[in-house]
């Protein structure tokens, strides 16, 4: 099996890359939600280019939609489109690579951006494959400051009144958002209580440990009765210490001093999971 | 008097489809009564979603539903998804390209006392500056059941706009002349146009029919498709009259009049009058009194006519 520590930590490379190219991104967030993505992808959804149109595959939702580097980089690793195009395109004039998921792209299910809108669409996705008794699941991906949003709650409701398990959420929780901690700016502690109160099966995880992913969505799998939130405890910028807890780097594009310096510690911890 | 209001014929043909068609999905926010969908969640519980109240979940959820292949249609008072769950139309529905189809109940000021927060003056303007939205008022009941059918054949989202009492047929049983995104010519005259939408073509009929009393010959329009707006139409109309009037039960401002005045003045410059409500909370009465009281009847817009061809 593939070494996907080391592979979350390559496609970090990938991601710095995109937004240098582009001179534009959500940097910090791209690095707390890597191994959630590489674990949906190379671990845990029936998903890939070959069956990218068969009603039975798995589905994203990138509700964080502002994070689109880190599944651009994920979808060109997994073959979707090549990543020269990514960084030849992403934010250039005419451009389907914009700042949001959108699903003029392969690979991409729903356009998003605004922020809250995902959960509720995905529990439209999973009524919609119970209802026709397909066996694919649905996972939608939020942030934590988006958990600000009433919309969220609305479809944590109605997740839980229709028994959805075969929906799996995850919070990308990492604590921070643009003005600051989340608990500074809205509190959101605690997430998991939350849920539990919505009636969600929940699992509290290290969100940037992908051998912890993996075992958290295949729990969620086999879970039945009610669907499954997984709060992915993660640290924004996660990958080097130059950008690691940094709110200040929530969007922010690095200077090639900083490029360079983050690009070998990633180098450096993509070595050390290569030699584990 | 029609007792068949056209909520109604919307549940009879929903009810009549779903029977083979079971990717038609109805989706109510607490709101089923209202929007005459009871015997739909009766007869297909399978195939009916409830959200509660939560307007922002009923469209966000529809746009799932249609994403995995269903044909959604969900209804809420057209008050609270044109503006509660707008941004969910605007990018679940609209930007995402879902076959969502959105159903405003108790359009403009069916809830006359309710006051304006139960009032949808606003959603013409609102939905139509939706890119890849169309919107849709439908005239009577018979006109209801062909924009129905026609929405069943196509994949694409639209909102849609009823009242929610029945109101006076415009046609007749089995001679309903209808094209999918065409205006329906109602009579035609070359002194006035009257281009209206929803329950203000009935009284734009009858005001055509005072106005002939008098010498004055009016072409009526059902733009009952506002957008995609007929344009052909309109500029045809416009372009045999002296002057042109629009009616409709909404905000002066970004509606039917606004668009119509945006392709005459372009195409085929003449006076254009906009009939509409007021800019300002509108006056509490039932639809009958509010529609009397700012010139919207069959009198008024008459009276509107002879003033202007004065």
């Amino acid at each position: 099996m593939e070494n996907l520590k080391a592979l979350s930590y390559e496609l970090r490379r990938d991601v710095m890359d995109i937004i240098m190219a582009g001179k534009a991104g959500h940097i910090g967030g791209d690095m707390s939600v890597m191994e959630t993505l590489v674990s949906l992808y190379f671990h845990t959804m029936n998903i890939s280019p070959e069956n990218q149109d068969d009603p039975d595959r798995d589905m994203l939702v990138m509700s964080k939609g502002h994070c689109v580097e880190s599944l651009y980089a994920v979808l060109a690793k997994k073959g979707f489109f090549p990543l020269e195009q990514v960084l030849k395109e992403y934010s250039q004039f005419g451009s389907h690579f914009i700042g949001h998921p959108n699903n003029k792209l392969p690979g991409i299910e729903m356009n998003s951006g605004s922020l809250g809108h995902g959960l509720p669409v995905a529990v439209g996705m999973a009524i919609g494959e119970k209802m026709d008794g397909r066996s694919a699941r649905v996972y939608v991906v939020m942030g934590d400051g988006e958990l600000a949003e009433g919309s969220v709650w609305e479809g944590a409701m109605s997740a839980t009144q229709y028994k959805l398990d075969n929906l799996t959420a995850i919070v990308d929780r990492n604590r921070l958002q643009i003005s600051g901690t989340t608990e500074e700016v809205m509190h959101q502690d605690s997430v998991e209580e939350r849920f539990k109160a919505f009636g969600w099966n929940v699992l509290s995880v290290a969100g940037n440990d992908v051998e912890a992913m993996n075992a958290a969505f295949d729990e969620a799998k086999a879970f039945k009765g009610a669907p499954t939130l997984i709060v992915a405890n993660t640290t924004k910028g996660c990958g080097s210490p130059v950008m690691e807890n940094k709110a200040s780097w929530h969007h922010h594009v690095p200077t090639q001093e900083e490029y360079d310096q983050i690009m070998k510690d990633l180098k450096e911890r993509e070595e050390a999971a290569l030699h584990e | 008097m029609n007792k068949i209001s056209n909520r109604q014929v919307i549940c009879e043909v929903l009810l009549e489809n779903a029977k083979t068609d079971k990717d038609i999905v109805v989706l109510c926010s607490d709101s089923r009564g209202s929007a005459s969908m009871t015997p739909f969640f009766n007869t297909y519980p399978e195939q009916s979603v409830e959200t509660g109240i939560a307007e922002q979940d009923l469209v966000g959820i529809s746009a799932g539903l249609a994403k995995v292949g269903k044909k959604p249609y969900a209804f809420s008072p057209a008050s609270f998804v044109s503006t509660r769950s707008y941004e969910q139309a605007k990018v679940d529905c609209a930007y995402s390209d879902t076959n969502v189809k959105l159903i405003g109940i108790s359009g403009g000021v069916s809830y006359g006392a309710l006051g304006m927060s139960h009032h949808s003056a606003q959603d013409i303007a609102a939905f139509a500056a939706i890119p890849n939205m169309r919107v849709y008022l439908p005239s009577d009941r018979f006109q209801t059941r062909c924009l129905f059918e026609a929405l069943l054949k196509d994949q694409k989202t639209a909102y849609i706009r009823v009242g929610r009492n029945p109101v006076e047929d415009v046609y007749e049983e089995g001679n309903v002349p209808f094209e999918m995104d065409k205006a329906t010519v109602l009579c035609e005259g070359d002194d006035v146009a009257i281009v209206a939408t929803g329950e203000m073509v009935k009284p734009a009929k009858d005001a055509a029919a005072l106005l002939l009393e008098k010498g004055i010959h009016a072409t009526v329009l059902d733009m009952y498709c506002v957008k995609p707006l007929d344009k052909e139409a309109v500029i045809k109309a416009a372009q045999n009259a002296k002057a042109v009037i629009t009616v409709e039960e909404h905000s002066p401002f970004g509606g039917l009049g606004s668009m119509v005045s945006q392709v005459v003045g372009a195409a085929c410059p003449r006076k254009v009058v906009n009939l509409a409500l007021p800019d300002a909370p509108v006056i509490t009465g039932t639809s009958k009194e509010v529609f009397e009281y700012y010139g919207l009847d069959a009198k008024g817009i008459a009276k509107t006519a002879e003033e202007i061809l004065k």
